[in-house]
């Protein structure tokens, strides 16, 4: 059988690896990505590992690779890609190296950061300064000015009637204050903007009011050194009095965070200090510009490497974890690993490990060696890049077991062709396959280009699916006659109108008989009539009869498929039983009852229908046809409704009652062999095993060789036939449940392509309907100008573009002054319906 | 470059939608020179008509209309691709060269 049928046969293999050449080997193994390694040492923890050195080593270069990766991602340097091929892992002796330059680069890179850092600090420390003393002289510049209020206020605070305000605190500095009257203390600082409010409220609290602030915004954000994040910033400055209110006041600049720099008293120091803070800014800036400038250039090095080193990194590590798993020779001269191999490249691994050999330059050859085993093997399923999307669609519902039937190559027509029926339009599906085409096409430039979006990775990995379905849906937009929501009239509809003109002018709506010459008696060539998109009436009911048989007939051939799929199952694995009391009750139960209810469908529409060329046999007539559903449920209730259509049978066919009764009778005499059948045969075979070893064990009894040995055994195997009945009934219940919900749950196909239809139809009126009526006006509005000129009437052309029409006969209506003249106040959609409707000539009364 | 009034992403949105409005427009109108029969619903037509050949010709105006309305549609989707695509440009030489 073929690959792709069932998953790879698996060999346990035992593989021998000298200590030097096993690196090598392994890394081999891991581009070939063939091999699954066991874990020899499960009870030694991962610390006390032979390799954990290694790992831990890797461990630390990633992490200053992570550290670089951050610094590099912080100065948007764009990061090279591999160019070409991924690089192999490297030899262990070229990972000191990389571990030295690592070490370096991370050593360098700290070190500038460090003095970046210290610099920034200094840098906005000046800053502050320069802010403070340009503000503060504001400040002093209205205090010496005189007659300012704040001059005032602060006098008032500071030197009126100093008792009441400071109380018992102040009294030790009265005989100071009179020199301190002039030239009140202040500090001057810088504090974050947000901080200002509370700042305030709580100097005036603690300080009860004796001290005076005075504040501006710095209006520039200035940056966070340890953060780099930018922060706005206010200098204030606080006036006070005497020795403890400068303690307190200092106290809540710190509880504040704020940063307090020494300001000048004299305004000609405050100048000296600004000039020389000036020229430090200025010096600073070179410094952290070239700074900048050699950061940048130890990035942009590194940035060209840093994925390569990556990839290294990470294989190096992957080999010493896999080395990890391997059980050590008593003799530490090789090691031993156990691998499950898929038995068809047996060959490229042995080559894989030769080329190890040889490149490690060890003399002794590795040794591959087949092991028998009665472990279950992993699944292991061979794909390429079009089978791996379909397998990973499967992956997602579970793994199934060793050699097992692989659902996966069905996959690739099913799972398009349900998305298709519920798709179903030509110019959806035409879209959708130019997207998937286009993704295929492109394929190996798009790989390259490694995007990151997670929405256009799941598009990518499954291009070739997305191409699938766009083919199958123009296919089914075909059958539905639906392209975007309009339909194509290839073939030439088979319906007539044969009514007469009167008839036509008058009626509303008008219907089409099928059982009459309406209809040609031969059906459109291919897919649904495009007459029917015509048919407001009932384009919905007939189009839901329709895709609800459609979706019932695809799901049970769906559901009768995937259980005759576990025949080739139960027959592999020579399960003789399972086919007998699992497969074949089970189709049967799928066949009699919901095959049964598919055939009626068909039975429906073959038998039922106009009959030409009399129309006169009602019994096969539509009128007669009966509701599938309605017959079966009456089938599974064993009832009978009583015709109310006089002249019609009350059968589909003759002997349909005793037949139904004998297919659910049927049906429901499976489920018992489904519940009971395997676990009885079960336990008789172990019956019968039980004898023949309870006859053995008490020979060997009798011998005096065993003994006890019965005993444990029957426990086990009492335990065993409970599990076989829990895990049989609930297989059956999820069956029979299973296969009633999945019928209605392939409803949904209806629903959905219901769905899908609507929302189109919905557009194409909401959206480009609209547009082409207000296109209209673009084109008529210098006919209604024309018109209205020659008219001379009072009516603004405003409004006569909305009751103008494009058709010249309709143009007389469109400014029939005296017709809306009167209703001049009512809106000018009256209007518009009024010449929408109204005849031909203008008439008063339709207004 | 003084005329650079779109960026990167916006420009090529505008270009996607051109595109499509002058194929989809060009389509319709095309359609609607034809008469089909589909797109029947689709004409602004008023009701009371007294015999069928004014009815008639009422349709057949409708369709001539519409379908030069379409194509001046796509004509307009022409000038916004000529627009956006020159935007699309700017953009693209510009990242070159930096």
């Amino acid at each position: 059988m073929g690959s792709l049928f069932r998953s790879e046969e698996m060999t346990l293999c035992q593989l021998f690896l000298q200590s030097e050449a096993a690196y090598a080997c392994v890394s081999e193994l891991g581009e070939l990505g063939l091999v699954q390694f066991r874990d020899l040492n499960p009870d030694v923890n991962a610390f006390q590992r032979k390799f954990v050195n290694e790992v831990r080593r890797c461990d630390e270069m990633e992490r200053k690779l992570r550290y670089l990766e951050k610094e590099i991602r912080r100065d948007g340097i764009p990061m090279l890609e591999i160019p070409g091929e991924v690089p192999e892992a490297p030899q262990p002796r070229e990972m000191i190296d990389l571990e030295a330059t690592f070490e370096k680069l991370e050593n360098e890179l700290r070190e500038v950061n460090q003095n970046a850092e210290a610099l920034k600090r200094n840098y906005l420390e000046l800053t502050e300064l320069k802010h403070i003393l340009r503000k503060t002289q504001v400040f002093f510049d209205e205090h010496e000015g005189g007659a300012s209020t704040t001059e005032s206020m602060t006098r008032a605070l500071i030197s009126d009637d100093p008792n009441k305000h400071m109380g018992q605190v102040q009294l030790g500095f009265r005989d100071k204050q009179e020199s301190l009257e002039f030239l009140p203390c202040f500090v001057a600082g810088v504090i974050l903007r947000e901080r200002i409010p509370a700042f305030e409220r709580m100097l005036w609290r603690a300080c009860r009011g004796n001290v005076f602030l005075r504040q501006a915004e710095i209006d520039t954000p200035l940056e966070d050194p340890s953060s780099s994040d930018q922060v706005y910033k206010s200098v204030f400055i606080i006036f006070f009095q005497g020795d403890q209110l400068k303690t307190r006041v200092k106290k809540i600049c710190e509880g504040f965070r704020a940063t307090l720099y020494p300001c000048p008293e004299a305004p000609a120091d405050r100048r000296e200090m600004a000039m020389g803070v000036m020229t430090r800014i200025e010096d600073l800036n070179t410094v952290l510009g070239q700074t900048q400038d050699h950061r940048h250039r130890v990035l942009v090095a590194a940035a060209k490497n840093i994925k390569n080193w990556f990839v290294k990194v990470r294989k190096i590590k992957a080999i010493y974890h896999t080395l990890n798993l391997f059980n050590l020779d008593v003799t530490q001269k090789c090691l031993i690993a156990e691998c499950w191999v898929p038995a068809l490249d047996l060959e490229t691994i042995q080559l894989a490990l030769r080329r190890g050999t040889e490149r490690s330059g060890s003399s002794v050859p590795p040794i591959l060696n087949r092991m028998e085993t009665l472990e279950d093997p992993p699944t292991y399923n061979r794909t390429n890049k079009f089978t791996s999307a379909f397998q990973n669609l499967i992956y997602a519902y579970g793994v199934a077991t060793y050699r097992e039937v692989n659902p996966a190559p069905y996959t690739i027509i099913t799972f398009p062709f349900l998305f298709a029926v519920m798709f179903g339009d030509l110019g959806h599906g035409a879209i959708m396959a130019v997207f998937g085409f286009w993704m295929c096409y492109k394929e190996k430039p798009l790989q390259a280009k490694k995007i990151d979006s997670e929405i256009w990775n799941i598009f990518f990995g499954g291009r070739y699916i997305v191409l699938l379905m766009g083919l199958f849906s123009m296919y089914t937009g075909l059958i539905y006659n639906d392209i975007f929501s309009k339909s194509l009239n290839i073939f030439g509809s088979s319906w007539r109108q044969n009514y007469n003109e009167s008839t036509l002018t008058t009626a509303k709506s008008l219907q089409l008989n099928p059982d009459s010459m309406d209809y040609l008696q031969h059906p459109y060539p291919f897919g649904i009539d495009p007459v029917w998109q015509l048919a407001e009436a009932n384009k919905i009911i007939f189009m839901n009869a329709y895709k609800m048989k459609i979706s019932i007939i695809i799901g049970v051939f769906h559901m009768l498929f995937g259980v005759c799929l576990s025949l080739w199952n139960h027959l592999y694995f020579k399960r003789r039983i399972s086919v007998y009391v699992e497969f074949i009750p089970q189709i049967l139960f799928l066949l009699l009852l919901f095959f049964y209810m598919v055939l009626l469908m068909f039975i429906k529409w073959t038998s039922y229908g106009p009959s030409p060329p009399n129309f006169d046999d009602v019994r096969t007539s539509g009128y007669c046809a009966p509701s599938i559903l309605i017959t079966f449920i009456n089938m599974m209730l064993f009832k009978t409704d009583p015709n109310m259509r006089t002249d019609c049978d009350d059968t589909m066919f003759a002997g349909q009652m005793g037949l139904q009764k004998f297919f659910v009778i049927a049906a429901l005499m499976c489920v018992p062999v489904m519940l009971f059948g395997k676990p009885y045969f079960i336990m008789k075979e172990q019956k019968a095993r039980a004898s023949q070893g309870h006859q053995s064990i008490e020979a060997s009894a009798e011998n005096g060789t065993a003994g006890g040995a019965p005993v444990p055994a029957s426990a086990h195997h009492d335990e065993d036939i409970t599990e076989v009945f829990i895990h049989q009934a609930i297989h059956t219940i999820e069956y029979v449940l299973g296969s009633v919900s999945h019928t209605a749950s392939y409803l949904r196909l209806w629903a959905l392509s219901l769905a899908h239809a609507q929302l189109a139809e919905v557009a194409w009126n909401m959206l480009l309907r609209k547009g082409i009526s207000t296109l209209i006006i673009i084109h008529t509005l210098s006919t209604c100008r024309a018109a209205c000129r020659t008219r001379r009437r009072t009516c603004a052309c405003g409004r006569c573009r909305w009751r103008t029409r494009s058709s010249p006969r309709s143009r007389g209506t469109c400014c029939s002054g005296k017709a809306c003249s009167p209703r001049a106040t009512r809106a000018a959609s009256t209007c518009t319906w009024c010449s929408r409707a109204g005849p031909p000539s203008p008439s008063p009364s339709w207004c | 470059m003084a005329c650079k009034f779109c960026g990167p992403k916006l420009s090529l949105v505008g270009v996607v939608l051109s595109v499509w409005g002058i194929i989809q427009l060009t389509l319709m109108g095309v359609f609607y020179a034809i008469k089909s029969v589909a797109l029947l619903e689709d004409l602004p037509l008023g009701g009371g008509h007294a015999d069928i050949n004014e009815f008639i010709g009422e349709v057949e105006t409708g369709y001539t209309q519409n379908s030069h309305n379409c194509w001046i549609a796509a004509l307009l989707y022409v000038i916004t691709l000529v627009i956006s695509g020159h935007q699309f440009w700017l953009n693209n030489r510009s990242s070159v060269s930096m």
